[in-house]
């Protein structure tokens, strides 16, 4: 863990991109500059990403897109398809180049991450971080800002600064005590890292409305009413470091697979059939971490839209041994399914959560069953994988028990092409 | 005398024991004579590629480019963060529009020229807002 008080002390850097997915899609089409784009979530369901004309506009984060069809049309935005195979790719260039800037970096979401600044006499951070910017920009055209600090989450302050400052040239340094506290002064305390709305309201009432108030609170009444984690961050705004760098991303708790139909679907065939590719998916991310899975969860909803019955239910499975093998993985799914499932509703979503997560090696092995059945299970897995990955997902893929008309496949109607990762999909150059 | 190799199936990493579970010498045949020699098979990207996080393929639409071998269809190795010279064949973004074009610097003029007489050049002026993507390295033609 990085601990630091004083001013001589390591400073972090947040490097967050601008309106990443807009700027991947920006990236290789130049028509857009200039001009308002939004990306929908998967399914075409609501805005998930809005560039600066966009959100200028007054198309909210999140809003349905049935709901701003018409300012789409009004105002001529351009609309993608979100593009997960372009923004991951891109994701991983940028923190490739990130990476040569600070032995020390925490990838923190697709598009952020902290770096411990170097601290070399006779160059300042804030030159380092123009230099980081440059660099990006030339190499992937992603434009970023750079919030830098003594703590994390005052570098996440320092670059929503950077962002809403144009002078600031994408990069804002918070150093000096004064210029901390005006910044803080203009947060809003839900706007804090690590605060979010599930304390905002009880803060108002309090008469705690910005992050500055928040430093001024007193710690056991912070301790006592957010835990020692909400004490943390208010330590963090005045200055002293309590969350370190986290070169390696803890192994995670769970894996979900998930996905909004098409269009609603009540053939119980085509919800088994969606939710044994969905099982696949988890499955394989799962033998890519080296992973089992104890216990799984599956859930099918209606979703709240919509005047047709309602339901929603989800329901989780304890495996009888720790399991990354698809065929079996789908064979417990699937019975949990025939418990969640009712006739006559048409259902909106459906997924899968794998549990329990446990690494492979570390497993216990069973008292009864064969170890050669198992093994040869895991060699299969293995050349099922590997074909998936040259030949594309869901090259091989394990039936469920009928096959059923595929109306529950996303709907994906604006997407552009995967530019990086796709020979058929590339750019093309106007010669 | 056969090649030796031990045999090790995995650690523990959890236990934090590195106790290998097999420790056997196995004789695997005779030696091969090339053995001392096996050097990595050629790899294209190894040759073709210097900066991958900067590296980009672009397909080619038009014949405007012919002179420098470039044609319809083929694939353009495109390189970012190399510095644009005159001379350089680049990837410009013209009037909302990736084109290839030789970038000649004459004067503080930027000038984008066709490689086929046909087409004509295109300055960045006012008119024309021209902006450099990147510089193209290497053409994949196919014979």
């Amino acid at each position: 863990m990085l601990f630091t008080g004083s001013e001589e002390s390591a400073a972090v850097a947040l490097v967050d991109c601008n309106n990443f997915y807009v700027s991947c899609e920006r990236a290789f089409d130049p028509s857009l500059a200039h001009r308002p784009v939004v990306v929908l979530s998967n399914n075409d369901g609501c805005v998930i990403a809005r560039s600066e004309e966009a959100k200028q506009l007054g198309i909210g984060m999140g809003t349905p897109f049935f709901k701003c069809r018409q300012q789409i049309i009004r105002y001529n935005i351009r609309v993608f398809s979100s593009n997960y195979a372009l923004y991951g790719d891109m994701s991983a260039r940028v923190m490739e180049i990130l990476r040569r800037f600070s032995p020390h970096m925490e990838e923190y979401s697709i598009d952020e991450a902290f770096l411990e600044c170097p601290r070399t006499p006779g160059s300042c951070s804030a030159e380092w971080a123009l230099r980081l910017r440059g660099q990006v920009a030339l190499c992937t055209g992603i434009p970023v800002a750079v919030g830098i600090a003594s703590t994390k989450t005052l570098a996440k302050v320092a670059a929503r600064a950077a962002k809403k400052n144009p002078g600031f040239a994408g990069v804002c340094e918070l150093a000096a005590q004064g210029d901390i506290d005006s910044a803080l002064a203009g947060v809003a305390v839900e706007d804090v890292w690590g605060i979010g709305r599930r304390y905002a309201g009880m803060l108002r009432r309090n008469g705690i409305i910005t992050a500055r108030d928040l430093t001024r609170a007193d710690d056991g009444w912070v301790r006592r009413s957010m835990t020692v984690r909400g004490l943390r961050t208010v330590m963090e705004l005045r200055g002293t470091s309590c969350f370190g760098i986290e070169d390696a991303p803890p192994a995670p708790r769970s894996i979900l697979s998930s996905r909004s139909f098409g269009s609603p679907v009540g053939d119980p065939a085509a919800l088994r059939e969606a939710l044994a590719d969905y099982i696949s998916t988890a499955a394989e991310k799962l033998r890519r971490r080296g992973m089992l899975a104890s216990a799984m969860q599956v859930f099918i909803t209606t979703g709240a839209h919509g005047a047709e019955p309602s339901h929603s239910a989800a329901l989780t499975l304890a495996l009888p041994q720790p399991l990354s093998a698809t065929p079996e993985l789908i064979r417990h799914g699937l019975t949990g399914f025939e418990r969640l499932y009712r006739t006559g509703v048409c259902y909106r979503k459906a997924g899968v959560v794998l549990t329990a997560l446990q690494e492979a090696r570390a497993r216990q092995p069973v008292l009864f069953g064969s170890s050669a059945a198992d093994e040869r299970g895991v060699r299969f897995m293995k050349a099922v994988d590997v074909i998936n990955a040259r030949w594309g997902c869901g090259a091989v893929s394990f039936a469920a028990p009928s096959k059923a008309a595929r109306a529950w496949r996303m709907h994906r109607r604006f997407m552009s092409g995967r530019y990086t990762t796709c020979w058929s999909e590339l750019p093309l150059v106007r010669a | 005398m056969g090649r030796l190799e031990r045999l090790y199936l995995g650690r523990s990493s959890h236990s934090g024991h590195d106790a290998p579970l097999v420790l056997e010498q196995v004789a695997a045949g005779f030696p091969s004579p090339a053995g001392d020699y096996i050097e990595r098979r050629l790899d294209l990207n190894e040759y073709l590629v210097q900066h991958p996080h900067a590296t980009f393929f672009v397909r080619v639409a038009g014949d405007s480019m012919t002179g420098a071998g470039i044609h319809d269809g083929d694939i353009l190795i495109v390189d970012r963060c190399l510095e644009a010279c005159s001379g350089s064949v680049v990837i410009a973004a013209v009037n909302g529009e990736l084109a290839v074009k030789r970038l000649l610097k004459r004067n503080g003029r930027c000038i984008l020229k066709p490689e086929n007489d046909a087409f004509s050049c295109i300055e960045a002026a006012e008119q024309n807002e021209v902006h450099i993507w990147g510089v193209a390295i290497y053409v994949i033609h196919r014979l």
